[in-house]
């Protein structure tokens, strides 16, 4: 049996005071010192740990904001002076698609690496757009053709990247035409490039260490290659450069030694993967097809072409569409390609990678059943490291996370850690589905649900058609 | 009146069963300062003149006689603006205009989309005094904010009931046994009885007052997968005992003394996975309860490994059957698409009840990535399952229970009209005992408000008389509000609306479909 991939891990705390959703407001003026907010009423102690915080305070305008919204000193101060209040600061984290939900839930699991649990029942809204309009369904009585009796530990996240051979003919045996060159790694992750507005060029080192520690692969565009040491050969299966349009093709010895390369598309990429192919045959070249208002068709195109192996679909940071009015979100234009190619036969045949609003585990297994075959992400990345997600990087001291400043131990802990927690929920997610193989979970809309499918169903008949189309 | 045809060492239990009345006794909040929906502040123009104590009907102001300056207001009893219409705003009407009133901020962090801030008051409200809130309090508690499945449906009311019906007249009664099978019928006062909460998730405390208040409303309460506590024994007749994956403390003795036996296959709030007890909360009774090791966190398998087929199930039912020759016995599924094949499939097993449980339940514990991302709302598989029973020619010889999310009693009846027959209630008790769903219920020795804790000191915060009153006047509160519903469609039995999806709109549809009537 091969090796288990397991992620090694270990608590890397935070650098920065936590920013929680609330604070507590005391009037001191009015205070009868009885402490009884202190010594009997708050049971998590935050209220000694804030004064101990507050005597070794740094930064003047840090505020403690560890509450953990229980109101029971709020409703036992003997005065009734203590409130509860929202915490400003968390409000503003990350933008409308990358809620201060998101960014708290990233930011602990990069310190602890551990599955986030909580008590009570699901608090968010009923349905809403993106990934949050679908849910991932289970097995009732998970059936032995369903894989389910196996134990976590036989749940493989594997998956390869690659063209495949609709079939594969012998001469007694060997195949005939030989096997078509494929990387895998052990879980349907890639670290994308960072976008535009979020590049740092001393997070890179820290990122091809998160892919060499968690055997995964991170894109690197070509022209930053010079940021990494001179000892770049022995990293170089979990590189894989991207060429844009202009860009030179990498020195020879630096591509043979490669597994995989994106280029991004245009006119010529037959010729660019011919080039890249003569150097490096057993290499994948992957094509970056920008979601925009063509992209659904253009990635439909160029899966047609026998040359093309690997399509990476790329919506914005939103995971919108990029460039439209009114943009589709890239679960369902990965689903339209996908369908496309299943019609057409073809589906087997095309590694899809699909990046762009990809920020929670469940994202991830919400848009391989979607049809993706691997993702690709970049933001949460950052986020591990208590980014706030700000509109774009300042520089220095103006970055709140200080993320020029960070040591590569804490950031690749800490990224690590993250990685770490999300392939623990894939399986967990998986386990509840009844599914031992990631590979198979590609394009399994029956274990999904989409709200408005089951609106439709079952609503739509009681009450007829749904307002606004 | 079915027969009963059991053998002659058919158990029962063998201790005296406890009595509650179904009184309702004001049963105020256990914390010193309520959380408010508005604050009123004084000024320092205030002259002590009176006045404002002499206007609110509600009681806020309070200058007690022999003191020369007001206590701290009630805010919590004030209703806001709305007293402005009746000519008792005191803030309009303080002759020094010494006063001022706020939507309360804190209100912003209380409560979620599913259970706003007004809810929980409400239900805290209620708790209290056994009655629905007066109208003028203003709490929208009917509905949450979530934006979809019950939070949008309303019922159609008409303008004046068909029938005029008298509160007495109403039934809300729930038979729990259709097959005719020879057990016993088993009829419950209301159509809802308490889910399970193992004792490790929840206090005894906890697990006591749920219990007491079964027994004065005649309906059930569930142990959860944690055992069953001697000190439920004198509640047997209403308790549910649960086999679930972990088998914690499941024995033949509990299994015989109990009239209802519950199979959790799933559970809505983890769907595939199984139970979930963390480390901190498995102290030295609790550990002894499920016979493991203290400090040991418990995770229950999933799914029954003994159990991957409908005829294997049946074998369960079987088993559990031959042990309690007069058990009724109820399935716990979750909600995955097929569940409409799955609740077929536990029928033809043999279960009494299909018990299906929503993605949006609650839970001790689960992972975040599980909880709503895993099978469906409950709203869908109501109506998919009632549909599907019905067409299988089956609807009517098994109680078809909702639960995962329910609420209220306007949920309740929302769910009977999709087509439940009754439903299962867990968090709602729980705020009753004053949870603010602070989701804290997992971590270190659980609840700083000492509901789902397993800690002696927590749990001291809650007696078990003050616990089972607060869930008794909810209850009662929610079977006023539910006969009131009832009231207004001039319907005799709650059993009339199972199904009547014609009384009920939804907001985001044009309700544009003719109903078979």
């Amino acid at each position: 049996m091969p090796d288990k991939y397991r992620i090694k891990t270990q608590p890397v705390p935070s650098q920065h005071p936590r920013i929680g959703k609330c604070g507590v407001v005391d009037w001191r003026e009015d205070c009868a010192r009885c402490h009884n907010c202190v010594k009997k009423a708050c049971v998590f102690d935050r209220y000694r740990q804030e004064a101990e915080y507050i005597r070794g305070l740094r930064d003047m305008d840090a505020f403690f904001f560890q509450c953990m919204g229980c109101f029971s000193c709020v409703q036992q101060c003997t005065k009734g002076l203590l409130a509860l209040s929202p915490n400003p600061v968390y409000e503003r984290l990350g933008n409308r698609y990358w809620t201060p939900e998101i960014i708290e839930t990233t930011w602990s699991q990069a310190e602890t690496a551990k599955i986030p649990v909580s008590g009570a029942g699901y608090r968010g809204k009923f349905s809403g757009p993106g990934f949050v309009s679908m849910w991932t369904d289970m097995s009732e009585i998970v059936r032995p053709t369903r894989d389910g009796i196996h134990g976590r530990e036989y749940i493989s996240t594997a998956v390869d990247i690659g063209r495949k051979p609709p079939l594969i003919q012998f001469d007694v045996d060997k195949p005939t035409d030989g096997l078509s060159p494929f990387v895998d790694i052990p879980m349907p992750l890639i670290i994308d490039m960072m976008p535009p507005a979020y590049r740092l060029p001393n997070l890179i080192p820290i990122f091809k260490a998160v892919a060499v520690q968690t055997g995964l692969i991170m894109l690197i565009d070509s022209q930053d290659l010079d940021t990494l040491d001179n000892e770049l050969e022995q990293y170089l299966p979990h590189l894989a450069f991207y060429l844009g349009a202009d860009a030179p093709v990498p020195r020879k010895e630096l591509l043979q030694k490669t597994r995989l390369v994106e280029i991004s598309d245009g006119d010529n990429i037959d010729q660019r993967i011919k080039e890249l192919k003569n150097i490096q045959p057993d290499m994948v070249v992957a094509v970056r097809v920008e979601l925009d208002s063509r992209g659904v068709e253009r990635a439909i195109e160029l899966a047609h072409k026998q040359i093309v192996e690997v399509i990476h679909l790329v919506a914005d940071i939103n995971g919108d569409q990029i460039g439209v009015e009114k943009p589709r979100f890239i679960k369902d234009m990965v689903r339209q390609v996908h369908n496309s190619l299943v019609e057409s036969g073809i589906r087997n045949e095309i590694t899809l990678m699909a990046g762009g609003g990809i920020a929670l585990a469940e994202h991830l297994a919400k848009q391989l059943i979607c049809g993706a075959d691997l993702v690709t992400i970049n933001l949460p990345l950052l986020i591990a490291l208590e980014c706030h997600l700000c509109e774009s990087c300042k520089p220095g001291p103006s970055c709140p996370a200080r993320i020029e400043e960070i040591d590569s131990k804490y950031g690749v802990g800490r990224m690590t850690n993250l990685i770490a927690a999300w392939h623990d929920q894939l399986i967990e997610v998986m386990g509840a589905m009844g599914i031992r193989e990631v590979r198979r979970l590609r394009g399994e809309v029956g274990r999904a649900l989409f709200f408005e499918e089951l609106e439709e169903a079952t609503f739509g008949k009681l009450f007829g058609s749904r307002k606004n189309g | 009146m079915v027969k009963e045809n059991l053998p002659d060492n058919t158990l029962k239990t063998l201790v005296p069963q406890a009595e509650v009345p179904r009184v309702v006794k004001p049963a105020p909040p256990r914390y010193r300062n309520e959380i408010a929906k508005y604050i009123i502040r004084r000024s320092d123009n205030c002259r002590l003149c009176g006045k404002c104590v002499e206007v609110c009907p509600q009681g806020v102001h309070v200058l007690k006689e022999g003191y020369k300056y007001f206590a701290a207001p009630h805010q919590h009893v004030c209703i806001g603006p709305s007293c402005q219409v009746t000519g008792h705003y005191c803030v309009d009407l303080c002759p020094q205009k010494a006063l001022r009133m706020v939507e309360n901020p804190m209100m912003k962090l209380l409560g979620d989309y599913r259970w706003t801030a007004d809810m929980i008051l409400a239900t805290w409200k209620m708790a209290e005094t056994g009655e629905p809130p007066p109208p003028e309090y203003g709490y929208e508690y009917e509905c949450g904010n979530s934006g979809g499945g019950f939070d949008r449906i309303r019922f159609k009311f008409p303008d004046k009931p068909p029938v005029e019906l008298s509160a007495d007249e109403i039934d809300t009664s729930l038979e729990l046994n259709r097959r005719n099978d020879g057990r016993p019928p088993i009829r419950i006062d209301v159509p809802w009885y308490g889910g399970g909460m193992s004792f490790g998730s929840v206090s005894n405390v906890t697990q006591l007052s749920k219990a007491r208040a079964a027994v004065a409303f005649n309906t059930f309460t569930c142990t959860g997968e944690g055992g069953y506590m001697e000190r439920l024994r004198p509640y047997d007749d209403h308790t549910i005992t649960q086999v679930a994956t972990g088998l914690f403390g499941v024995r033949e003795e509990t299994i015989q003394r109990v009239r209802i036996v519950e199979f959790k296959y799933a559970q809505g709030a983890k769907p595939g996975l199984g139970g979930h007890l963390l480390a901190d909360k498995v102290t030295s009774a609790v550990a002894k309860m499920r016979e493991t090791v203290m400090g040991i966190s418990l995770f229950s398998p999933f799914p029954f490994h003994s159990v991957y087929s409908i005829e294997d199930h049946k074998k369960h039912m079987d088993w559990i059957k031959h042990i309690n020759r007069r058990a009724l016995v109820s399935a716990k599924v979750s909600t995955p698409i097929d569940v409409d094949m799955v609740a077929v499939g536990i029928y033809s097993a043999g279960a009494h009840i299909v018990h299906m449980d929503g993605g949006y339940g609650g839970t001790g514990a689960a992972p975040d990535i599980a909880k709503k991302n895993i099978a469906m709302p409950i709203e869908y598989a109501i109506v998919k399952v009632h549909d599907f029973l019905t067409r299988e020619g089956v609807r009517d010889k098994v109680t078809l229970i909702a639960s995962g999310g329910l609420r209220n009693a306007h949920d309740i009846a929302k769910a009977i009209a999709l087509g439940a027959d009754g439903v299962v209630v867990g968090t709602a008790e729980l705020v009753a005992l004053g949870c603010v769903r602070c989701s804290r219920c997992e971590s270190g020795r659980g609840c700083p408000r000492g509901i789902a804790t397993t800690d002696a000191e927590l749990a001291e915060q809650i007696s078990v008389e003050w616990g089972s009153q607060r869930i008794i006047n909810l209850y009662s509160a929610w079977r006023k509000d539910l006969v009131d519903i009832l009231r207004r469609f001039g319907m005799r039995n709650v059993s009339g609306l199972r199904g009547r999806t014609d009384l009920l709109m939804h907001l985001d549809y044009n309700n544009d479909v003719e109903h078979k009537k």
